[in-house]
């Protein structure tokens, strides 16, 4: 390695800037063999041999008491309550998560200071805080319903499997303002749909009042998404932004 | 219910054989199993690295063993993925890290319970308060940075709250050491424990070490900096109150005791069929690695194994919520302190001890960063708080 490639800011990921290595390397192929035959597919075949265990991930809670315990309750209906409380236990697992993935992007904000098209703070403690408010509201509706807010049901620990990599975005302090915003973006779409789907679950079991107020938040969810992509867009046009 | 370990002879170390599918079963369900199959898969995975850990020391300073320890040590390796691989891929590095802290907490109150010796007794309550405290810190990281609830891994057993400051806890090295048992005189019990915990916090320090830095966040990676740091002085602590002039052999039996002992009170309180399957073959695993040790014990050092080891087991760990007990050292001890090898009064503290802390915590303390102001409640804090999440700070 020379001096300038010691101290220059330089990505060395690709072939293509280290043409000597690249041809040692590529030689090396010239009578490369697999060691055994097959294709990825083999992959797969073992993974499944695991899938006849018939073990899960893990399981919903009972279905609240009140209509488990009606003699008269139609079992589809129960077994439909039972798949609304685990999405109800992911959309209260999401927002609460998502209020400390506000608190990450506000911190980032205040370290790089407001953006040409980027939001300002209180844009984003607003939203932080509907995040809070709709997590409180599905708490309210779980217990409503005679559920317990504080299980973690099978669709909200792998809601929080699927967006391991967003706190990891936003929490390192090496990632610029707009990279935080796309990892929320992710989020918010993510949200969205999730807000879509609990709607319809509920208007079909007849909970009303409760589809009521998550027509509400899925229209705050979708005033953030616009607002997101409009950020994320504005900051991707805007150069400087990438560098803070 | 116990066991005679002179009569029950497991299986020999020929028949003990795996395959790959055998190592790599469908985990425990993070969600569905009782919090205890977590600490008891957690402990067991840390007594098998202990396992490894002391053969390969052994085998660098005794050619004349290396063989047997070879031949044994890779079954143990075997043992160890089995147990480990029973970790879900769905439970992340701070929920692991969560049942690490369970582990220590609910074992060691255990073990101090059962510990006859009072000063040694006194050593577990010490160490279970730091580690005590460290699951209300991480608690805090995983509510603040996940907005996850750690009462759902910890399932209510045990509480979370702060217990001796972790940022007290730094301790000059002459302050970490402590008094051994004498290995002519000790309990059986007293040695089966040290082993125990010495396994589980050597882990322990091993597992921060590793997963500290697959954070992003700087405070989380701090944090794991800083407990990492404790979990070292712990081991230090606890291989320190072992006769250091037990014999390499003898040290090996007990090691081999102290895995069937660790299994055995598994196997006899796993609530998952499944995994206890596995409790019950790896009792006789390790039978036959004790009495293959035995075996050498008397041809080499021409010993009895009955000078070292008990006829039958003593009670084994007991995996329930041990919430009283802790409570009351809680009450008792927080304020205690190390000088030399001495448990002391906070007034007695080692100005050694003192000077490095200060040294240490001088640009700041990351345990007290990450639980400024925090109260767990269920649901996590965020559950306590109505409309916003917090007053706006311009």
């Amino acid at each position: 390695m020379n001096k300038d490639e010691e101290t220059m800011a330089i990505n060395r990921t690709g072939i293509q800037g280290v043409p000597s290595r690249t041809k040692d390397l590529l030689e090396s192929l010239s009578d490369a063999e697999p060691s055994s035959a097959g294709d990825a597919d083999l992959m797969a075949a073992e993974r499944n041999t695991y899938v006849g265990a018939g073990l899960a991930v893990g399981h919903p809670p009972p279905a609240p008491a009140k209509e488990a315990n009606d003699p008269a309750a139609d079992v589809r209906n129960v077994l439909a309550v039972g798949v609304l409380v685990d999405k109800l236990g992911e959309r209260l697992a999401f927002e609460r998560s998502g209020v400390r993935l506000y608190d990450a992007l506000i911190a980032k904000l205040d370290a790089s200071g407001k953006l040409e098209g980027g939001p300002s703070r209180d844009e984003l403690v607003d939203i932080r805080d509907d995040e809070q408010r709709h997590f409180k509201m599905v708490q309210k509706a779980i217990e409503t319903l005679g559920g317990d807010p504080t299980v973690v049901t099978p669709s909200a620990d792998l809601a929080a499997v699927k967006a391991m990599g967003l706190p990891q975005v936003l929490t390192d302090p090496r990632t610029t303002l707009a990279q935080g915003l796309e990892a929320i973006l992710v989020a918010e779409l993510v949200d969205n749909d999730g807000w879509t789907l609990l709607i319809t679950l509920t208007e079909k079991l007849g909970y009303k009042v409760a589809a009521k107020q998550f027509r509400e938040a899925l229209q705050s969810e979708e005033e953030h998404l616009a607002k997101v992509r409009g950020w994320v867009e504005r900051l991707t046009m805007n150069p400087a932004a990438l560098l803070s | 219910m116990t066991i005679d370990i002179f009569k029950e002879r497991g299986i020999s170390l020929e028949k003990q054989e795996f395959d790959w599918r055998d190592l790599v079963r469908v985990p425990y369900s993070k969600l569905d199993d009782d919090a205890f199959t977590r600490v008891r898969v957690i402990l067991m995975n840390g007594i098998e690295s202990e396992a490894l850990r002391f053969s390969h020391a052994c085998a660098r300073v005794n050619k004349p063993l290396q063989l047997q320890l070879a031949r044994v040590r890779r079954v143990e390796q075997h043992q160890q993925t089995l147990v480990n691989w029973l970790n879900p891929p769905d439970q992340n590095v701070l929920e692991t890290t969560i049942g690490f802290e369970q582990v220590a907490i609910e074992v060691t109150a255990s073990v101090a319970m059962h510990e006859p010796d009072p000063y040694l007794k006194q050593v577990y309550h010490f160490g279970m308060l730091e580690d005590f405290d460290h699951l209300y810190r991480y608690a805090a990281l995983m509510d603040r940075l996940e907005g996850k609830d750690a009462n759902a891994l910890t399932q209510c057993y045990t509480d979370i709250r702060a217990g001796r400051p972790t940022l007290v806890e730094h301790r000059a090295p002459e302050d970490d050491l402590r008094e051994p048992y004498d290995r002519a005189k000790a309990a059986p019990i007293s040695k089966l424990n040290a082993l125990t915990i010495m396994a589980g916090e050597h882990q322990t320090h091993d597992y921060y070490m590793t997963v500290g830095p697959t954070f992003a966040d700087p405070v989380a990676r701090q944090l794991y900096a800083e407990i990492a740091s404790i979990e070292e002085q712990h081991v230090t602590q606890y291989e320190s109150i072992i006769d250091p002039y037990e014999t390499w052999l003898e040290k090996w039996l007990l090691h081999e005791a102290a895995e069937v002992y660790n299994y055995f009170g598994c196997y006899s309180q796993e609530s998952n069929p499944r995994i206890r399957d596995i409790w019950e073959r790896f009792v006789q695993y390790e039978l036959g690695h004790l009495h293959y040790v035995m075996d050498l014990f008397k041809t080499v050092e021409k010993r009895d194994p009955e000078e070292v080891l008990p006829a039958t087991l003593p009670t084994p760990v007991k995996y329930a919520s041990h919430r009283t007990y802790v409570r009351k050292i809680l009450n008792q001890e927080v304020d205690l302190r190390a000088n030399g090898t001495q448990i002391v009064p906070l007034k007695d503290d080692s100005p050694a001890s003192i000077a490095y802390r200060d040294r240490m915590n001088a640009t700041g303390s990351p345990s007290q960063t990450v639980a400024a102001g925090y109260t767990w409640a269920p649901g996590g804090e965020l559950a306590m708080r109505n409309g916003k999440a917090k007053e706006v700070q311009p």
